[in-house]
């Protein structure tokens, strides 16, 4: 069992966690995510390592509730625990001196690139994040990034906050901008943003990695689930990624392939709601009983 | 008994749930014997002395002396023979292909029916599960530690017999559960989880620790366990692993699974208890599988009991070469499964949403034999045919995962990536030992377990004498 040290609510629908993971704290790298599982019976899900501290043997994630599993770990409080935890897995992101490098980050994808900034930076870079959100409360990890960034510029679709538009449309600027010399585009976020950050940069030939996210189950390569395409090829992206050369990635093919459960999952909400209404009666029932 | 009365009694026939039952069901589908049944073919054991049957498996069990004590109705002298020698008597007795080992040699085989040495494990070991929880005296401790990496059949055996020996056993295992393939990839209908699960517990009583959620690799690397961690020698069992996929159009659509994963949703996640668990696994209608051994039986079985009618396994070639056991075959027939032999998939088919509609085959017939003597199948031009279905679970074979092998330096693997050890069961590291599918590729468990049994010897004098 794995203990919750704090949690947080960051955005709405977004919690950090910090659990006890020794283990997995003492080799965390930049680019690790781990497997849980929330309880018995529960699934297997990957997350990105947001913040690992060695001494006190714990890890950082920040989940956003998209699901049954996700719900069920957001509400957990601290003193409660964690069934299982596995890693770190996948490869560390590459970190090089890439003399300007520009972090990409949306919605809980902001997490994924906080522990790359702190490296880029140790490494020599010039480090600048773009982070986007719908609006100003969505945005997160802006000041914890400052510390690594030159610049760090928070993106709204509603323009409630910072750019007034999506991180795409701040990035196109950037890379207008024949002042600065963009050496890499590292980024995480939901499919459709690291699709269209692709097509950004490509025109500009800059290097362009992205985390991709797909379905898993081992995180081992034993399976073959989170199969992606990259340059014609398939690859296992819990061992051989997460991180793909995002100019060769098939994004099509993950985004279809991330619905594959969706009947089954839209099933896992509703019994999730139900039991949780039924533990409501069943607390009223008694309130009433003793009353 | 004189021989001669032991000459008459009829081998008896394992009892099976019946066929159209199980075939919608996850419960076992051997029943196990009744006692009285048990003792009688026990009695159909002529004890020789020199046995053919002990030579003829990996683990060496001491068969007639078990089974002696069988037909004397003495079980618990029956368990303790039994598990001296095997730590998984009741997995081995239920998934070991006693066919061509203990049984193929046993002098009853020559005229007529060998005695069922395999049911008569699976009987003992079931008892014992029952009746049996003994407290294990712990030997005097060595002092020295040994590191465990995989918790299947090579790795369970190995840790079992050092800790006999009075070492500290740590195993890790990647996963949330122990047993390896045992768990994630041998079905419930064959070997219920539950089964490993007792035994991996016995182990825990006899003080193997068994760490979960470690990946050797990525949570620690071999070099670490060894520099860092303290411990003085290690055995590598981490399995054959990673998934081959077929390289043809369509593997990408939803609805293609590798047998690996769609058995690990249903077993390991328990995934057939959909309302009860977390994880989902796609219910098809119909389903085909590509492949002839043990694993494409399991998968076609799996997806038949998931409500796929027709679930058709593909092969390439004809049955006689299936490398599946035939009672495997023969039960999965009677299930329903369709067999469609000298076919193979060429390529797959989608619908506009992605999903997987239909499997592009085509025939083959079989020419000159190949480098494993078997004929080699030949297509047959313009024989092409579509096979209707809705998942496509391709179980060709696994190779080895590299994610170990890759992260230790100076340890010697052959151009599959399998790692290379000398007689003693020793790596090109000393004081690191491997066994189990990483060494052979994708064997057996008893094999593994033999693996394991050798390597544990060989650890024991090494961290006794310096010396393998
Ligand atoms: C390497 C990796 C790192 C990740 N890091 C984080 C992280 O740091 N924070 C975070 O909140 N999420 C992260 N994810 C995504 C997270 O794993 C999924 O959101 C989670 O599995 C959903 O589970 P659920 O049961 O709550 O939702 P489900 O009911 O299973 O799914 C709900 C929705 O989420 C989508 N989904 C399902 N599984 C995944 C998945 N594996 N990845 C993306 N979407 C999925 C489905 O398509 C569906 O639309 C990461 C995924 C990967 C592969
Ligand atoms: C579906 C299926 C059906 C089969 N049916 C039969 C049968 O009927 N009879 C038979 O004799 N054989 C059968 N086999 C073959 C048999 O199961 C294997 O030969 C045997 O399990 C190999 O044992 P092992 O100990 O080498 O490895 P495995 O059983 O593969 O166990 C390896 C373990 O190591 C863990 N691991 C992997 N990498 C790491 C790491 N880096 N760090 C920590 N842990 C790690 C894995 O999670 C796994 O638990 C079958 C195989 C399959 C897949
Ligand atoms: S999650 Fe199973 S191989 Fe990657």
């Amino acid at each position: 069992m794995f203990k919750i040290v704090s949690a947080e609510w960051l955005a709405p629908k977004v919690r950090r966690i910090v659990a006890e993971a020794p283990r997995v704290a003492a080799h965390h790298q930049p680019g690790h995510f781990i497997i849980l599982r929330v309880r018995d019976e529960g699934e297997r899900i990957p997350l990105t390592i947001a913040d690992s501290d060695a001494e006190k043997g714990t890890i950082t994630l920040v989940v956003q509730v998209v699901g049954a599993t996700t719900e069920l770990l957001c509400e957990l409080e601290p003193g409660q625990a964690i069934q299982n935890i596995a890693g770190p897995m996948g490869k560390p992101t590459e970190i090089e001196d890439f003399g300007e490098a520009v972090l990409v980050g949306g919605g809980v994808g902001t997490a994924v690139i906080y522990p790359q900034a702190e490296a880029l930076k140790k490494a020599g870079n010039k480090v600048f994040a773009v982070i986007g959100g719908r609006s100003k409360e969505y945005v997160i990890f802006e000041e914890e990034l400052q510390a690594y960034c030159e610049e760090v510029f928070p993106c709204t679709d509603d323009g409630s906050h910072g750019y007034n538009g999506f991180v795409t449309g701040k990035l196109g600027e950037m890379l207008e901008d024949k002042s600065r010399k963009i050496g890499a585009v590292l980024m995480a976020g939901p499919v459709p943003m690291m699709r269209a950050v692709a097509e950004v940069t490509r025109p500009y030939n800059v290097p362009t990695i992205a985390s991709l996210n797909p379905i898993m189950v081992d995180g081992t390569g034993m399976c073959g689930g989170c199969r992606v395409t990259v340059g014609g090829e398939m690859k296992f992206a819990c061992v051989d990624g997460p991180e793909f050369d995002a100019h060769k990635v098939d994004f099509k093919e993950l985004t279809d392939r991330l619905a594959t459960y969706k009947e089954q999952e839209i099933f896992a909400w509703e019994r999730l709601q139900k039991g949780h209404q039924c533990k409501l009666d069943q607390q009223e029932a008694a309130c009433r009983a003793s009353s | 008994m004189k021989p001669s009365e032991r000459m008459k009694i009829p081998r008896h026939e394992m009892p099976e749930q019946d066929a159209t039952e199980r075939s919608g069901n996850f419960q076992e589908v051997n029943q196990g014997f009744e006692e009285q049944f048990a003792c009688r073919e026990a009695e159909r054991c002529l004890q020789c002395k020199d046995a053919k049957c002990i030579p003829g498996c990996p683990v060496g069990v001491d068969i007639p002396a078990f089974v002696s004590a069988v037909s004397e109705n003495d079980l618990s002298k029956a368990a303790d023979i039994l598990l001296a020698d095997n730590v998984l008597p009741g997995v081995t007795g239920r998934v070991c292909p006693q066919e061509t080992q203990c049984e193929e040699v046993c002098v009853r085989a020559k005229k007529g029916e060998p005695v069922g040495v395999g049911h008569l494990e699976r009987f003992v070991a079931d008892w014992a599960r029952e009746h049996r929880k003994d407290l294990f005296e712990p030997p005097p401790a060595t002092g020295k530690k040994v590191a465990v990496v995989g918790s299947g059949p090579a790795g369970l055996t190995c840790a079992g017999e050092l800790a006999k020996r009075g070492h500290a056993v740590t195993v890790f295992e990647a996963l949330h559960r122990p047993g390896g393939v045992l768990v994630y990839g041998i079905p419930e209908f064959r070997l219920p989880n539950i089964v490993v699960d007792a035994e991996v517990e016995t182990l825990q009583r006899r003080g193997v620790e068994i760490v979960c959620d470690v990946i050797i690799g990525q949570t620690y690397t071999i070099p670490e366990l060894l520099e860092e961690e303290g411990f003085d020698s290690i055995f590598i069992a981490n399995g054959a692993g990673l998934p081959i996929f077929m390289n043809i159009p369509g593997e990408s659509l939803k609805g293609v699974y590798s047998a690996n994963e769609f058995l690990t949703r249903v077993n390991l996640m328990g995934a057939y208890r959909a309302t009860e668990v977390d994880t989902p696994v796609i219910r098809p209608t119909r389903a085909v599988v590509v492949g002839g051994g043990n694993t494409a039986m399991d998968a076609v079985r799996t997806s038949r009991r998931l409500g796929a009618d027709p679930a058709t396994l593909v092969y390439r070639r004809s049955r006689a070469e299936m490398p599946a056991r035939n009672e495997e075959i023969k039960h999965a027939e009677e299930e329903g499964v369709e067999l469609k032999l000298l076919n193979t998939p060429i390529e797959i088919l989608g619908d506009d949403d992605g999903w997987v509609r239909a499997v592009r085959c085509q025939r083959m017939e079989l020419g000159e034999p190949d480098d494993s003597g078997r004929r080699r199948p030949v297509p047959i031009e313009g024989s092409e045919f579509e096979i209707p279905c809705e998942i496509f679970v391709v179980a060709i074979g696994t190779k080895a995962n590299p994610l170990l092998t890759q992260t230790t330096p100076g340890l010697e693997v052959n151009k599959w990536g399998n790692i290379i050890i000398d007689d003693t069961g020793m790596t090109s590291i000393p004081g690191v030992f491997a066994g189990g599918d990483i060494v052979r590729g994708g064997a057996t468990v008893i094999l593994a377990m033999g693996d394991g049994k050798v390597a544990s010897r060989s650890i024991h004098k090494y961290l006794m004498n310096g010396q393998a």
